[in-house]
């Protein structure tokens, strides 16, 4: 009996000491994880605020010159022209008289008129060679379709600065010289490899029962491909559109070397090179210029640039 | 009763066709990209070779092929080799900046932030829009009388004073003086090729499984020791492939230079692609022109293989 309830006495002071304890530790624990809490709070804080300084770092570094060019559109020429004023902000009221001579004064329209024919003409004859090339390299050929289509988009890599002097000539030869034809014949030298290989990987997706039904149900080989893949492919046509269109635009040594005709310029090679009178560069009207034709194409490039790399990463990226 | 015989009734309803034979027609529908490709790479590419070999002019442009002298002429001019040591230079540090860069910047772009869509639209810019529009930006900035840079160092009291840190001088001229030219045209170059290789590398680090990461963190690994063991390792293809092109794109590249400082001062920022431009189209030069850009082919092939076996490597995993 005695020795039981010694043992509760024990018991009891031993859960009482414990519980003690407890409290304390629970009241210390609590007022550690405070602490904890707010550094982390604090860190975390921290690095919003350098996540935000580094990314604002970054933006402002690709984007500025393209906000210098918009402060040079809209600013008179004695502001532009007066080195003691600030030049991030509008120290007189702003203008469009920029505007005004790069539409009425310059060919600006007409080079922005050359671009889109070009473009136009050259997506035309990249999706016509490109997309039955990649179906076919992506379906029928297995082994060898493989190593063509690298030895194709390998082509990529041979640049337009080995190729431009004999392509040169061959523009003489052919009578394209200051004609838009030489460009528009060129440039798909740089989109049907890029382009082929992209859509190599789009028609890959593309499950093969599909055409196969579409052949028991009476369709021919090529008529499979016509009226049943090449439609379900058209997220992939519609990408090298694009960028058939914005390489094109983008291109400037073939058009630097093939056209020195004012009227003939596209916007790449026209807005740098004539809008430059003697040695006096026309700052606004060229700043005017340079952001009107960046733009757009950097806005729609924007929606397809992964595409764009997942060509260049060949499937590096899994 | 009226409607066509179902599908699966004639399992090889007609065979024999043009249209249907495979491998007639897999050739017919490749040729027109292959013969496009051999007629404008292919040839021009010889003829390249041809006329390196040959005294071409633009006035004179028949082929008398004359050995190896313009390569050896072409070696013997201190502004080739000027160009070709700035070829080098400006492609490595320019893709070495890029790469470190971009690795930065794609691990701020993996985490969750808002306006993640106008950071991506305004970091991607330089790639987007056409390089030379972009390019006469810097020319802008890069003036020797309005730069706006010049007028933040004075601002900043770092320039046009006497006892300022660049000088008494009130401007930097950055295009005017060689050691800022080649560092203006190496700034351009990064500008231009950072989006693209962001872009890879964000495929990359995306890529990677989270698990593994968090494994090895459960495992006691020190955030060093991830990246050096894990992080590393598994995006060094994509960083390769990322590396390649950037230097496909800045080694051939005329643009930059050409609008910035059309090789100047004194050829002291002049690479190949300009070189070559000058020589043999404004100098009608062909022979010598095709020779000095021939310069660049070994490089572009070496990169080719790397590139190869890249996608090689990657197919096997």
């Amino acid at each position: 009996m005695r020795r039981i309830r010694q043992g509760a006495a024990t018991e009891a002071y031993w859960a009482s000491t414990m519980r003690e304890r407890n409290e304390a530790g629970a009241d210390a624990a609590a007022l550690e994880c405070h602490r904890i809490y707010e550094l982390k709070h604090l860190g975390k804080l921290a690095r919003r605020g350098g996540l935000y300084t580094l990314l604002g770092g970054f933006a402002f570094f690709g984007a500025f010159p393209f906000y210098w060019m918009v402060i040079a559109t809209f600013k008179t020429d004695h502001d532009l022209f007066s080195p003691l004023n600030n030049p991030f902000l509008f120290n007189e009221p702003p203008t469009l008289d920029h505007l005004h001579v790069l539409f009425y004064d310059t060919h600006f329209v007409q080079y922005l008129t050359n671009t889109a024919i070009v473009g136009f003409a050259v997506v035309v004859i990249t999706l016509a060679t490109a997309v039955p090339a990649a179906y076919a390299l992506a379906r029928w050929a297995r082994g060898w379709g493989e190593t063509m289509g690298i030895g194709i988009f390998l082509t990529y890599l041979v640049p337009p600065t080995i190729l431009f002097i004999p392509l040169s000539r061959f523009a003489a030869l052919f009578g394209l010289q200051e004609s838009l034809w030489s460009l528009i014949l060129v440039y798909p030298t740089f989109t049907i490899p890029f382009c082929t290989w992209l859509l190599m990987g789009f028609f890959k997706t593309i499950p093969k029962d599909i055409e196969e039904q579409a052949m028991i149900d009476g369709l021919s080989r090529f008529g499979a491909m016509a009226k049943v893949v090449f439609p379900l492919a058209i997220s992939g046509i519609l990408t090298v559109v694009v960028f058939a269109f914005t390489l094109s635009m983008h291109e400037f040594i073939y058009a630097l070397t093939f056209i020195s005709v004012s009227a003939k310029k596209t916007v790449s090679i026209g807005v740098p090179t004539e809008l430059v009178r003697g040695d006096v560069f026309q700052w606004g009207p060229l700043m005017a210029g340079a952001l009107i034709a960046s733009l757009p194409v950097a806005v729609v490039y924007t929606f397809f640039l992964d595409r764009f790399v997942a060509g260049f990463t060949m499937g590096a990226v899994k | 009763m009226t409607s066509p015989a179902p599908a699966g009734s004639s399992p090889a309803p007609y065979r024999g066709g043009i249209l249907d034979r495979k491998e007639t027609l897999a050739k017919l529908l490749i040729a027109p990209a292959v013969v496009y490709i051999a007629a404008m790479i292919g040839a021009p590419f010889v003829l390249a070779i041809l006329y390196s070999l040959s005294d071409a002019t633009t006035g004179d442009p028949s082929l008398h092929l004359v050995g190896l002298r313009n390569f050896t002429a072409a070696l013997a001019d201190p502004v080739f080799r000027l160009a070709l040591w700035n070829t080098f230079v400006f492609t490595l540090v320019s893709q070495t900046l890029v790469i470190i860069l971009s690795r930065i910047l794609a691990n701020a772009l993996l985490k969750p932030f808002r306006g993640k869509w106008l950071v991506r639209f305004l970091i991607l810019l330089p790639w987007t829009a056409p390089i030379s529009l972009g390019t006469i930006g810097w020319l802008w900035m890069y003036d020797s009388i309005f730069s706006p840079i010049d007028w933040v160092l004075r601002y900043l009291g770092a320039l046009g004073t006497a006892t300022a840190l660049l000088g008494p001088e009130t401007n930097m001229y950055w295009l005017g003086v060689p050691g800022l030219a080649i560092a203006s045209v190496i700034v351009v170059n990064v500008w231009r090729i950072l989006p693209l290789a962001t872009v890879i590398q964000l495929g990359g680090l995306s890529s990677i499984p989270k698990d593994l990461l968090e494994a090895a963190e459960v495992d006691g690994a020190s955030p060093w020791r991830r990246t050096l063991m894990i992080t590393i390792p598994l995006t060094l293809p994509i960083v390769s492939i990322a590396f390649l092109f950037g230097v496909v794109f800045t080694f051939t590249d005329l643009v930059v230079v050409y609008v910035l400082t059309r090789g100047g001062p004194v050829h002291m920022t002049q690479v190949l692609a300009s070189w070559t431009f000058f020589k043999g189209i404004e100098g009608g030069d062909l022979a010598q022109g095709a020779a000095i850009s021939l310069f660049m082919f070994p490089v572009l092939a070496v990169v080719a293989i790397f590139i190869l076996r890249m996608a090689r490597r990657t197919e096997v995993v």
